[in-house]
């Protein structure tokens, strides 16, 4: 019996209990599911009485969640689109040929846990906190705690040029500008300098285009995490204002 | 023959004679019904014990059933839903373990969910007088109308749950690596569908819950840079509620009939159209590119030995 028929097993009949009974078994607790608990259906739409707090689905509410701290078209059009596009890259910016087909931590230490960082760290603990913590006025409740719809929290949020007293908007944006700028060159030379010390191999392996890809997305992904800091810490609204947008 | 014709000179003879014949030819019939019939019934019941050898059978199943590899290989090869699925397939690929069966449970619940839609779309008007009446009265009138429109909705929560589980299985053991990475991109364009069907369908019970989630969703196309009217550089480039993205995802300024209706559309024919020729490629791409994947095999010595 050569290796091949030993690898090779025959889908029917062997392969029978994955294909067939997965289907039963999840079909069962649909079932049960759904006839121990109902589907949430709330009164009929009025747009004259705004839910508080009006929560997306339950997917989006990373993205939601982000918009504490950040405006509109970064947290809902600019980081879904990096998400998506940055997933798309991975496989063109791991050059790492080990772990192809199985499990393993040692051999892709780096990528395994860039991934699990923005995927368990920052999308599901942010959904975890969007669904299970904010009430109304998206204010933080923890759960068993009442939800006081009069509760006022009295927030003075400062804009970054403004602990500079910088006032004139020019100034505003050129060290806006600086600064993220900065953060992008300085954070790029740091991932820089731990990158090529820790996986020499990748370094190697990788093309500028690669290597300067992967340095945006990881850079882009933790910012996320700094400027949620930068606001819990030190109520910081914007880092960057210029006219026509603000970070 | 002769006899015959000797008799049919008599005029009375004649009819003797035909009544004669008739009688014979009744008792040979008789004699058949009581020795043929039983013996034919007894051979076609003996042949029923082998029913894979009946005309019905082969006419369905075009190949013998007995246990040998090419027989097996057969049966899946040349059956249409079953070809879909490799004849043979790599024995780490059906360890729970590996897999988590992630990949297949999100597309069971996908047939799940189009055969509940199908049914819930029975019973339901995406307009503003009709949709929300319509749950009412499937949730209460229409027989298993609730249980329907839970199924629907739990499947629903779980597929998104089980594409990112996919996903995140088929990152951990590098599965998106060489020859794959073409098909992990098709994996999260399907995880984008994914999500854009649960939402269009979030819309269509009109109420509270679906309504302020799909105003507080698409308020963010309002600063979509360039193509939204509170965007960066939006009302630079011409943009005003009544013509920006928002605009034409809603299909008005505001959520109300016509966002009801493109909902349903998106939800019920755009997207699982898309979504459905992407799954095909999908499963196309991952049984061209190697099947699933798995390590190089290795054999153990002991193994050689049990599997004789």
């Amino acid at each position: 019996m050569d290796w091949r028929q030993l690898w090779e097993i025959c889908s029917a009949p062997d392969n029978v209990p994955i294909v067939g009974l997965i289907p039963m078994i999840v079909t069962i607790i649909l079932m049960v599911w759904s006839i121990t608990l109902s589907a949430p259906l709330e009164e009929p739409a009025n747009p004259n009485l705004t839910m508080n707090p009006a929560k997306a689905p339950w997917y989006f509410l990373g993205l939601q969640e982000m918009l504490v701290y950040f405006d509109p078209w970064i947290a809902g059009v600019v980081m879904p689109t990096l998400i998506i596009v940055g997933l798309m890259a991975i496989p063109y910016i791991d050059t790492n040929p080990l772990g192809s087909g199985y499990y393993t931590w040692k051999q892709r230490k780096f990528s395994i846990g860039s991934f699990l960082f923005g995927f368990i760290v920052l999308w599901v603990a942010m959904i975890i906190i969007g669904t299970f913590i904010r009430g109304p006025g998206w204010q933080w409740f923890w759960p068993g705690q009442t939800w006081d719809h009069n509760r006022l929290i009295y927030e003075v949020n400062r804009d970054l040029p403004d602990l500079f007293g910088i006032g004139s908007n020019l100034g505003k944006a050129i060290l806006g500008g600086i600064v993220v700028v900065g953060y992008y060159v300085l954070g790029g030379f740091i991932v820089h300098a731990l990158f090529r010390r820790y996986n020499p191999k990748d370094y190697k392996r990788m093309s500028l285009l690669q290597y300067s890809i992967m340095q945006f997305f990881l850079l882009t992904m933790v910012a996320l995490p700094l400027k949620m800091m930068l606001r819990l810490a030190w109520h910081i609204k914007y880092v960057w204002i210029t006219p026509w947008f603000n970070v | 023959m002769p006899e015959e014709n000797g008799n049919g000179k008599n005029g009375n003879g004649t009819r003797v004679g035909l009544l004669e014949r008739v009688k014979a030819g009744v008792k040979e019939d008789v004699q058949s019904l009581k020795t043929d019939m039983p013996a034919k019934a007894k051979d076609q019941i003996e042949g029923l014990k082998d029913p894979t050898k009946t005309q019905l059978y082969t006419s369905i199943f075009r190949h013998k059933h007995d246990d040998t590899p090419r027989n097996r290989a057969l049966g899946v090869l040349s059956n249409v839903f079953l070809h879909l699925h490799p004849a043979k397939i790599n024995r780490d690929a059906v360890r729970y373990s590996f897999t988590w069966g992630m990949g297949g449970i999100t597309f069971y619940l996908f047939i799940v969910l189009t055969f509940t839609g199908v049914l819930l779309m029975f019973y339901y008007h995406p307009t503003k007088v009709q949709a929300f009446r319509d749950v009412l009265y499937l949730e209460h009138d229409v027989p298993f109308g609730k249980l329907l429109r839970n199924m629907h909705r739990w499947a629903a929560h779980l597929m998104v749950i089980g594409v990112w589980l996919h996903m995140f299985r088929v990152f951990l053991t590098g599965s998106y690596k060489k020859p794959r990475e073409f098909n992990w991109n098709i994996g999260v364009l399907l995880l984008v569908f994914t999500l854009l069907l649960s939402f269009t369908g979030y819309l269509l019970p009109d109420d509270q819950l679906g309504f302020w989630a799909v105003t507080v969703g698409t308020n963010m196309a309002r600063a979509t840079p360039g193509l939204g009217h509170e965007g960066p550089f939006g009302a630079q480039l011409g943009m005003t509620p009544y013509n920006d993205v928002r605009f034409g995802l809603l299909g008005g300024s505001i959520v109300d009939a016509n966002a009801l209706l493109r909902s349903y559309i998106w939800h019920c024919i755009g997207i699982p159209i898309v979504a459905a020729i992407l799954m095909i490629v999908h499963f196309w791409r991952v049984r061209k590119d190697g099947g699933i994947s798995g390590p190089a095999p290795v054999m153990l010595a002991s193994e050689v030995k049990e599997k004789k």
